[in-house]
């Protein structure tokens, strides 16, 4: 199988994001900014077999070390990953991407009549997290909720 | 403790809240004129955005009475908002000249939009379609002197129970109270939302879906009606094939307790014949006239403690 090498293939210092829900991996990586012209080595995994998900995702990427508003981004995408920081080839840190309590700035409200969608007003739109499993989160300022699949529609249409 | 704080939604209040706000009311009812300089020199700003007569003038009303002063953004179209002055904007220039902002609009969360930028305390005089906190404050204590009590009492609401904030203030209001029983009367198609059945659910509140007021009224300590705009029916026809049904008369009242109070937070169109009005069961005028020492009471409250 060529499974096995491309999982072992070792990074130096870096981010090791794991258990992605499979086919999510290309846009979490463009949710985290990375386009390729960084300079990062990236290794993708798609649609391996994972004995929690089935099937799953993996990127590697040498060199980068994860922002917070990125593991924000991505526990909305893919709640079950996991988040391997690697110093000197070893796993100093994993964590998982537990999505926040308070989600500003970055998704829309679903709601025309929501105060968020009106262009000329200064106001980031704010979500709470009602459960984590589903994913549900409410609009702060109309409650109108985001369910996983909007959420996700959300964040892989963006340019 | 109410002073200094916003009032946008029945959500941020406690039953403490609610009660609070009930004895001010009653101790403004008993002696009025006791109240009359309280708030000098206090200036309060309303800024409807959507206009509502009513509230208004019963907001305008309390401020006089408690000795404060008012101005009034006046009819929109006509202000610089026409101009394309947006609602943070107006807010900042009302927080620097009033100490309380009261304001109404039609766009969800544009109060508590309001309260996050003014300094000052916002009062939502109604918002969007889920919020208007004040009107449940005062649909609370009609029934409490009415009634003596809320706890135990068995409660319909019938009409647009999916768009109405009128009606979605007064339901969440209840599940800070024990009340007996709730009925939701309404056609299939304005049924509550989804959050709000969670909530009711959450709350403890035994309640029932139907559809005909008929079925449940001998049931009845408290009707609460509210208008079904035509608007919230894509299709004309079905509109005029469910609105006879949820028509209050004499004939639907049919088997009633004698003390039932009818309540609707007013303006009404037809949803209540005025045979009705000459019934005991008629409330929602004594509703209106309590709008006044309940938002006085509030006021009161929020500026002085
Ligand atoms: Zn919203």
């Amino acid at each position: 199988m060529a499974e096995k090498p491309l999982l072992v293939a070792k990074i130096r210092n870096g981010t090791i994001i794991d258990h992605i829900p499979a086919g999510r991996a290309l846009s979490i990586l463009r949710l985290m900014g990375i386009t390729g012209k960084e300079g990062f080595t990236v290794a993708i995994v798609m649609n391996v077999e994972s004995r929690k998900l089935g099937r799953k995702d993996i990127i590697k990427v040498e060199g980068l070390e994860l922002r917070p508003e990125d593991t924000d981004k991505i526990a909305l995408l893919a709640p079950m990953a996991t988040i391997n920081v690697v110093k000197d080839y070893a796993v100093v840190e994993k964590r998982k991407a537990v999505p926040p309590k308070i989600v500003e700035g970055f998704l829309r409200c679903k709601n025309p009549n929501c105060i968020t969608n009106q262009k000329n007003e200064p106001v980031k739109p704010r979500f709470i997290t009602a459960s984590y499993d589903p994913l549900k989160l409410v609009c702060d300022y109309c409650s109108l909720a985001l369910t996983f699949d909007d959420i996700a529609r959300q964040l892989e249409s963006r340019p | 403790m109410l002073r200094g704080r916003d009032i946008i939604s029945v959500n941020d209040l406690s039953r403490h809240d609610f009660e609070e706000i009930f004895r001010m009311a009653d101790e403004i009812l008993e002696a009025p004129d006791r109240w009359s300089s309280i708030l000098r020199s206090k200036i309060m700003a309303t800024a409807f955005f959507e206009p509502s007569t009513r509230t208004r003038l019963s907001f305008q009303t309390a401020m006089l009475r408690l000795g404060g002063e008012v101005i009034d953004l006046g009819e929109v179209e006509k202000s610089s908002i026409a101009k394309g002055e947006n609602l943070s904007d107006t807010i900042r220039m009302l927080d620097s000249y009033a100490d309380v902002i009261v304001i109404r609009h039609r766009l969800e969360g544009a109060a508590k939009l309001a309260a996050e930028i003014a300094e000052k305390p916002v009062i939502n005089a109604g918002d969007g379609s889920r919020n208007h906190p004040t009107q449940a404050m005062i649909d609370l204590y009609t029934i409490r002197r009415l009634h003596g009590r809320i706890d135990g009492l068995t409660i319909g609401v019938l009409g647009d129970l999916k768009y109405g904030r009128a009606t979605n203030s007064f339901i969440a209001a209840l599940t800070r109270f024990r009340i007996g029983k709730l009925y939701l009367i309404s056609p299939p198609q304005l049924r509550v939302r989804d959050d709000t059945r969670e909530l009711l659910v959450e709350a403890g509140i035994e309640f029932r879906e139907v559809e005909r007021l008929e079925e449940v009224v001998e049931d009845l300590d408290v009707l609460y009606a509210s208008r079904i705009q035509k608007e919230r029916f894509p299709d004309p026809s079905e509109y005029e094939m469910v609105r006879g049904s949820y028509v209050i008369t004499g004939e639907s009242l049919r088997g009633a307790k004698k003390n039932l109070v009818i309540l609707h937070p007013l303006p009404r169109v037809d949803e209540i014949s005025f045979e009705v009005d000459s019934t005991p069961y008629a409330k929602y005028f004594e509703q209106a006239a309590l709008g006044v020492p309940v938002r006085m009471a509030l006021l009161k409250l929020i500026l002085v403690g």
